[in-house]
């Protein structure tokens, strides 16, 4: 099936917000588990964030930002379609969402490596 | 003709709805604070000491991590929710179901790490 | 492709079909139409499709042009050839096919009205014309919204359309809006409840796939949001009950 009709850059930030909500949705609770352990051993949290340290693990955790980042910039262009009036240059927000994530991304990255 | 049902979904809908975009908003402060926080945090390396010495007793803290952990709660079974009407051939009793199951267990699973850095602080 | 035929695939069948290829001269100017009409006048009188004013005015032979919904009559074949010169044209997606290119587009209006996309006023023939400011801020608004031609392209091109069956579409909702801001029509919280609920407004995740495709350059996305925030401002005072 041909799908041309989906080939605009607002559909694709909806795939992005759609995929970036679910992946977030799954990985809170790891991400709760993960603190409560280290609430009940701290010595144990500490071994668990020696791990951090490896470059694989950073990488994750910058993928991580960017789509908790990819979410935050795309939900706030949905509250202004929303809810403000309408704003011609739809696709320039799209790419300045894209833009502001990768620099959000970026800037955790910097500061973590 | 509008069946009763209907009419209940347009009030409950509409509720659904918006209970998502003003927890958006809520999130969207959150996580800009959250993402500062982050930033903060990770220079020089995340140690269990650190996140503790933050939070613990902390009433500010505390205040924020739970109205984050709410607007969670409501935020993302709701968007859930449309996921699963849309995409899987579930009852829309069974998705709301579902939903509202995710909702309790991110409720408990967020609120009890949100007490316990708060009532930590003595311990550590 | 050689430069004085065109190859082109058209779908032939149902719901259940397949491509038929074709050989059409080809011709400056020429209108995917154009194309398909000399399919049925010069080769074969079987394939059904619809079309009536061939000018962009009715709305009746909007189809998918490789993989894209397009008023027919109004798209150049010029402009649609992709790379390898590929043409293929298939019925409208999200509604039944009857046969080849023709849909039924019964879901499409009925959905109209289900949207209450009647005009309501309370004024009789006895009453004097209404007058209504041309720069009213309501007008404005309702004029931006009003030129629809009921082509049924947004509602092909509208993925929720093809994942939610009860949601009444981008044609449907923008009329509703349309109405909610014509000055006249008194069946405004009637209207909001017909346009609230699993089916309404709220179903609508902004993709502006219609806003993207809309032949006459509409945006019912925008006007979705109007009705999202009526309607959310209705709920709060318990009137959508």
């Amino acid at each position: 099936m041909r799908t041309a009709h989906r080939d605009h850059p607002n559909y694709w930030a909806f795939v992005v917000h759609r995929v970036s909500g679910v992946l977030l949705a799954l990985f809170l609770p790891v991400h709760f588990q993960v603190l409560y352990m280290g609430l009940n051993d701290a010595a144990q949290f500490d071994k668990f964030l020696t791990w951090t340290h490896l470059p694989i693990v950073k990488a994750a955790e910058t993928v991580l930002i960017l789509i908790l980042a990819a979410h935050l910039t795309g939900g706030l262009r949905l509250l202004a379609i929303e809810f403000l009036p309408w704003r011609n240059g739809q696709k320039t927000i799209v790419s300045i969402t894209a833009g502001l994530s990768l620099v959000i991304a970026l800037v955790y990255l910097l500061n973590a490596a | 003709m509008k069946r009763p049902e209907d009419t209940f979904d347009a009030q409950r809908e509409t509720h659904l709805w918006l209970a998502q975009r003003l927890s958006a908003m809520v999130l969207a402060l959150c996580i800009i604070v959250h993402l500062v926080t982050i930033v903060g945090a990770v220079q020089g390396g995340l140690s269990a000491a650190e996140i503790i010495d933050r939070v613990a007793g902390s009433g500010v803290w505390f205040a924020f991590y739970a109205v984050f952990v709410a607007a969670i709660v409501v935020h993302a079974p709701i968007g859930l929710r449309a996921i699963l009407s849309e995409m899987t051939k579930l009852s829309r009793a069974r998705v709301d179901l579902l939903c509202f199951i995710a909702a309790i267990f991110i409720a408990v699973l967020g609120f009890r790490v949100v007490w316990g850095f708060y009532t930590m602080g003595g311990a550590a | 492709m050689s430069r004085e035929t065109l190859t082109v695939a058209v779908w032939r069948g149902a719901e259940k079909g397949r491509y038929q290829k074709y050989e059409v001269p080809r011709q400056e100017s020429q209108t995917v139409l154009d194309v398909i009409t000399y399919i049925q006048r010069h080769i074969d009188p079987s394939l059904s499709y619809r079309f009536a004013c061939r000018v962009g005015v009715c709305g009746s032979c909007a189809m998918t042009v490789n993989g894209s919904p397009r008023w027919t009559c109004r798209t150049h074949v010029d402009k649609v050839l992709d790379d390898t010169g590929q043409l293929d044209v298939a019925p409208l997606r999200n509604l039944e096919v009857i046969k080849d290119l023709s849909v039924d587009m019964t879901d499409f209006f009925d959905k109209w009205a289900k949207a209450k996309g009647q005009f309501h006023g309370s004024e009789t023939r006895h009453d004097d014309f209404s007058a209504v400011s041309p720069d009213s801020p309501q007008r404005k608004v309702a004029s931006a919204g009003i030129e629809c031609i009921g082509c049924g392209v947004c509602y092909s091109a509208c993925d929720v359309v093809a994942w939610n069956k009860d949601y009444l579409g981008p044609a449907a909702l923008n009329r509703a809006w349309t109405l909610m801001n014509d000055e006249r029509d008194v069946a405004g919280i009637d209207r909001l409840k017909a346009v609230a609920g699993a089916g309404g407004c709220q179903a609508c995740h902004s993709q502006q796939g219609c806003v993207e495709r809309c032949v006459k350059h509409l945006n019912p996305t925008g006007a979705i949001a109007g009705l999202k925030r009526a309607t959310a401002i209705a709920a709060l005072k318990g009137q959508l009950k």
